[in-house]
């Protein structure tokens, strides 16, 4: 195979520093210790998150607790897993046993979980160390994360902008190397636009590979726990550890989850690749080329590349924009005041709870919550939620007939780089198109990654989004590892980790 | 129920059209006919909740049962429990319903008792459809649908007198949160409130003979709530309705349905129009009082629950459910009813059968008599001492109980004897002979019996004379002298031939 340079290049990812798992190597050789590796990484935090504010909380003391287990461990001649050491980033989204679970949000002011997610077991289980948790739009709700109840997240790249959204803290600490490695949640595009925009790998898994237990729910048929990584083989290697069968999540799917690191190094060669008219025109010049660009990458190494248009794309917006608000507006009912969060005292408990409600949710949760209890309604139901519903149905056919003739599809993350610090905050509507290319993998249900792809002409990262069948994620990180090893180098970020 | 019950409460039916003010015709609805169809939520009985691991239980401490998932904590997901599924489908066939894939909606409102704010329900596709129940009189009411759905907790209102509005404060317990019930929904073919009674009653029997519920209104674990109008007689529009709740047993479901039968005639026939009302019937001053109008009420914004995936009982599961379905009341009544000969059996003997039945005691009244008892003495000892202590009866020695009531057939034991030892029995287990040898209990020899009479007439030389003049009644007073001189060994019915051979 040869790359766009003419030089023989190999397919296989692991060019780049994977800082996971070299993290992960020498704790499990007892090179290194998960006590030191910790250390680095809070003093990192604690130097450098007061210019990006990617936390929310920071775990100083029960993360050097858990390292000098895994420490123990290892001294013990036991393995703690393929995580072993490494400081993993929680969005504050996902419940963890004791420790504050805010969402960004007032409403859960207080509240400290009784039990962790089925990831963060997970992580654990593999040797991971939870370090903190991190900045999110309010509830998962927005784009840039600047609709966090404790202030926005800035990206590394140029701390004048927004990282997106809504795992923004997540990204930004994958990105300024604050943490080596982080979970985010996906319901219209929630990892994969930060992680385009900050220069990280975002990946969302297929609906139901990984267990939402423990997730606060925004969209409960949309939500999707997925990494925030460096490259595309900890993408895989994370993917391993959190996905899989669980019984306290119905809607997991019950077959085996694909094992991914495996499918690495196998290349493109003879692979056919769809470039979607619908998630390349219309977006900015500067992301256009550089998916283009990976178009070409994927020809030099052997795959067949055509362009294929999917008009159903162009309905995917409006009906996230009905099904994910009428989800949350019932998602998020629960947040009364009666047993915890938040509390407005009152006359009544009616009272009670629509003082609680006023001021604990932030505006665009408001908003939504309204757009989805309208949508619901009776006499508009068949209207909007039906019609909706039907748009799903469409996309997933559509992509259905697509697959037929591709293996995976291939098109831009996002229709522009980062953009500065309230430049959409006044414009519901502007804000929601950054999510155009991504929600449709979250409609059908099926697994999208993002993949750092060199720059604008400002140097913000682009991202190219690579789109895959329900259960593809071996064929897709295959391809994202090729791409991955072909991209233009990106400068590093102005605020990283020292 | 015992017939004591039943009838006390049709008594007090009665009396209250009677007395009902404003409606001189005391046959009431003179010229209306009523239209009611009740919707009864029966809690199961499951070892755990309907989405989570908790202990289905009643009456324990408050918020012991919970965990993250029926308290609605933030990211907690439901998990469907089979074995209610199970449940909903014995109901489901019992009422002859069809059995279908069905999904679960959420339907949304805000209630403090309500830990989601919305509950897990099932709404356009429910798991039963289309079935039918037959009353003890032959007349068939209809069932829409019997579907699952999860309970809410329980809000008791501190101060003021316990209603929400006044109350000091309020507290929940959550233990009853994500109890799994069925709802069983009836087309309203109902016509009075007798049959209203009757149809509660006949469906707390196949409930509780389904094993699936256990039937308790007092405990809440069977609510009714009635759907009553009123339209003239021989037409078919259906008039206005309104659902009354708060009926807490079968006698204020009668109470409330005949209250708000007179109450929408009196509004027509002055002219007034019945008002689409949900009604809280008040037990104390036996009247029902508006809660909410239609315009009030809720818009629940039902949307298929995303959390769940749609259950589907394939054929081979609903033929192993129906399976483990015995037969219903109606049919078990009508078995051991043929032990008497073909033909209707009398209102006593009827109520003995619907209380063994009740019970599940059935088995000991066809063993016993199949072993050749008499059949009416098989039945009053199960209707009676072993219907007053059900589980331990059902768990009788059937052999021991055989016997018991061969040696109280064969005059080995008196009857009083025989209950005794049946009381005994339940209590201890054991074999019958010996457990009347140690009490002592010896039937007397027939001629030791007409000793003692005749000791008996000597003490009372006047009652004897009264006797012989025909004073029938006295036969008690005798028989109780000589139950009291042998100390309960004597035979009633012995005594009393002894005492009519010796007048004759």
């Amino acid at each position: 195979m040869t790359g766009p340079s003419g030089s023989a290049t190999s397919a296989a990812a692991g060019a780049r520093p994977s800082p996971a798992l070299d993290i992960a190597r020498e704790v499990r050789a007892g090179s290194m210790s998960a006590a030191e590796v910790v250390e680095k990484y809070l003093g990192a935090i604690d130097e450098v998150d007061g210019e990006l504010h990617a936390f929310v909380t920071v775990l100083h003391d029960s993360a050097c607790r858990e390292a000098e287990v895994i420490d123990r461990r290892v001294a013990a001649g036991e393995d703690p897993g393929p995580l072993a050491g490494v400081p993993v980033a929680l969005k504050d989204n996902m419940c963890t046993r004791g420790i504050p679970t805010t969402c960004s949000s007032r409403i859960l002011d207080g509240w400290r979980p009784p039990y962790d997610a089925t990831v963060v077991e997970r992580l654990r289980a593999a040797g991971a160390v939870v370090i903190g948790k991190t900045n999110l739009d309010e509830f998962a709700m927005g784009s840039s994360t600047e609709n966090s109840a404790f202030g926005p997240t800035h990206n590394p790249h140029d701390p004048t902008r927004v990282p997106g959204g809504s795992s923004g803290g997540s990204a930004a600490a994958v990105a300024a190397g604050l943490a080596p490695l982080a979970l985010g949640s996906d319901t219209g595009g929630s990892i994969r636009q930060p992680a385009a925009l900050c220069g990280v790998v975002g990946m969302k898994p297929t609906y139901g590979t990984v267990s939402r237990y423990g997730l606060v729910a925004f969209a409960s048929s949309l939500d999707q726990i997925g990494p925030l990584t460096t490259t595309v083989t900890e993408s895989a290697v994370v993917f391993d550890v959190i996905g899989g069968q669980d019984p306290l999540d119905s809607t997991c799917l019950e077959r085996p989850v694909p094992r991914t690191v495996s499918a690495l190094a196998d290349g493109v060669e003879g692979l056919r690749v769809g470039l979607v008219t619908e998630l390349v025109d219309g977006v900015d010049a500067a992301v256009e080329a550089r998916v283009r660009d990976a178009a070409e990458v994927l020809v030099a190494a052997g795959a067949h590349v055509e362009s294929v248009s999917i008009p159903e794309f162009r309905h995917g917006l409006p009906a996230y924009y009905v099904v994910a608000p009428a989800e949350a507006s019932s998602n998020l009912s629960r947040y009364d005041g009666v047993r915890y969060g938040l509390r407005v005292e009152a006359d009544t408990a009616e009272a009670m709870n629509a003082a609680t409600r006023a001021a604990g949710f932030g505006p665009e949760v408001k908003r939504r919550i309204m757009l989805g209890t309208y949508a619901l309604s009776a006499g508009y139901y068949d209207a909007y939620y039906g019609q909706a519903q039907k748009v799903r149905t469409l996309i997933i056919d559509a992509l259905a007939v697509a697959y037929q003739r591709f293996d995976v599809l291939l098109g831009a993350t996002t229709p522009t780089t980062a953009f500065a610090i309230g430049a959409k905050v006044d414009d519901p509507w502007a804000m929601y198109l950054s999510d155009v290319c991504t929600v449709p993998s979250n409609l059908a249900g099926h697994p999208a990654i993002s993949i750092p792809f060199g720059a604008d002409g400002s140097g913000l990262p682009v991202g190219v989004q690579v789109l895959a069948p329900a259960l593809g994620e071996p064929v897709m990180f295959q391809v994202a590892a090729v791409l991955e090893t072909r991209a233009p180098v990106l400068a590093p970020p102005q605020v990283h980790a020292p | 129920m015992s017939a004591d019950t039943a009838d006390t409460a049709e008594t007090a039916d009665t009396a209250n059209t009677a007395d009902t003010p404003d409606t001189p015709d005391t046959a009431g609805n003179a010229g209306w006919e009523p239209v009611i169809g009740l919707e009864v939520h029966c809690e199961l009985n499951t070892q755990t909740k309907l989405f989570c691991g908790c202990r289905n239980a009643f009456g324990d401490e408050p918020n012991t049962n919970v965990c993250p998932t029926c308290l609605g904590l933030p990211g907690s997901l439901p998990v469907l429990n089979i074995r209610a599924v199970e449940y909903a489908m014995r109901i489901g066939l019992a009422l002859n319903c069809e059995v279908r894939p069905s999904i679960f909606h959420r339907k949304n409102y805000f209630y403090p008792d309500m830990p989601k704010d919305y509950q897990i329900s099932q709404y356009d596709a429910p798991i039963n459809v289309n079935g039918w129940l037959e009353l003890p009189d032959g007349s068939r009411v209809r069932i829409e649908r019997a579907h699952m759905e999860e309970d809410t907790g329980k809000t008791s209102h501190i101060g003021g007198g316990g209603r929400i509005h006044d109350a000091d404060h309020s507290l929940v317990d959550y233990n009853r949160a994500g109890v799994p019930l069925v709802e069983i929904v009836s087309a309203p073919d109902i016509r009075s409130s007798t049959q209203a009674r009757l149809y509660a009653s006949e469906l707390r029997a196949i409930l509780v003979a389904t094993g699936a519920s256990d039937g308790r209104m007092e405990e809440g674990s069977m609510r009714v709530d009635a759907n009553v109008s009123v339209r003239r007689a021989g037409t078919y529009e259906l008039g206005t309705r309104c659902e009354i709740k708060n009926l807490n047993s079968l006698r204020s479901l009668s109470r409330a349905i005949e209250y708000e039968i007179e109450r929408q005639i009196g509004l027509l026939e002055a002219g007034d129009k019945v008002v689409q009302q949900t009604r809280h019937w008040n037990e104390d001053q036996g009247v029902t009082v508006a809660l909410r109008s239609k315009e009030e009420a809720f818009d629940y914004r039902y949307f298929p629950e995303p959390d769940l995936v749609p259950v589907v009982p394939d054929v081979r599961w609903q033929a192993e459910v129906a399976a483990s379905v015995g037969p219903m009341p109606a049919e078990r009544r009508a078995k051991l009813a043929a032990l008497f000969g073909p033909g209707p059996v009398g209102h006593a003997r009827a109520d003995q059968i619907a209380t063994v039945v009740e019970h599940r005691l059935d088995e000991l009244v066809t063993a016993a008599a199949g072993a050749g008892v008499d059949s009416a003495l098989a039945l009053a000892r199960t209707s009676n001492e072993a219907s007053s202590a059900p589980d331990a009866a059902r768990l009788l020695d059937v052999p021991a109980f055989i016997a018991l009531l061969r040696m109280e057939q064969d005059k080995k034991l008196s009857a009083t004897q025989s209950k005794a030892v049946l009381i005994d029995m339940l209590e201890n287990g054991g074999d019958p002979a010996e457990i009347a040898r140690r009490r002592g209990f010896e039937a007397l020899e027939t001629g030791s019996l007409e000793t003692v009479v005749a000791d008996v007439l000597a003490a009372h030389p006047e009652a004897w004379l009264r006797y012989q003049a025909g004073e029938d009644k006295l036969v008690g007073f005798f028989t109780g002298e000589v139950m009291k001189a042998t100390k309960g060994r004597a035979d009633g019915e012995a005594v009393a031939a002894e005492l009519r051979r010796r007048r004759a």
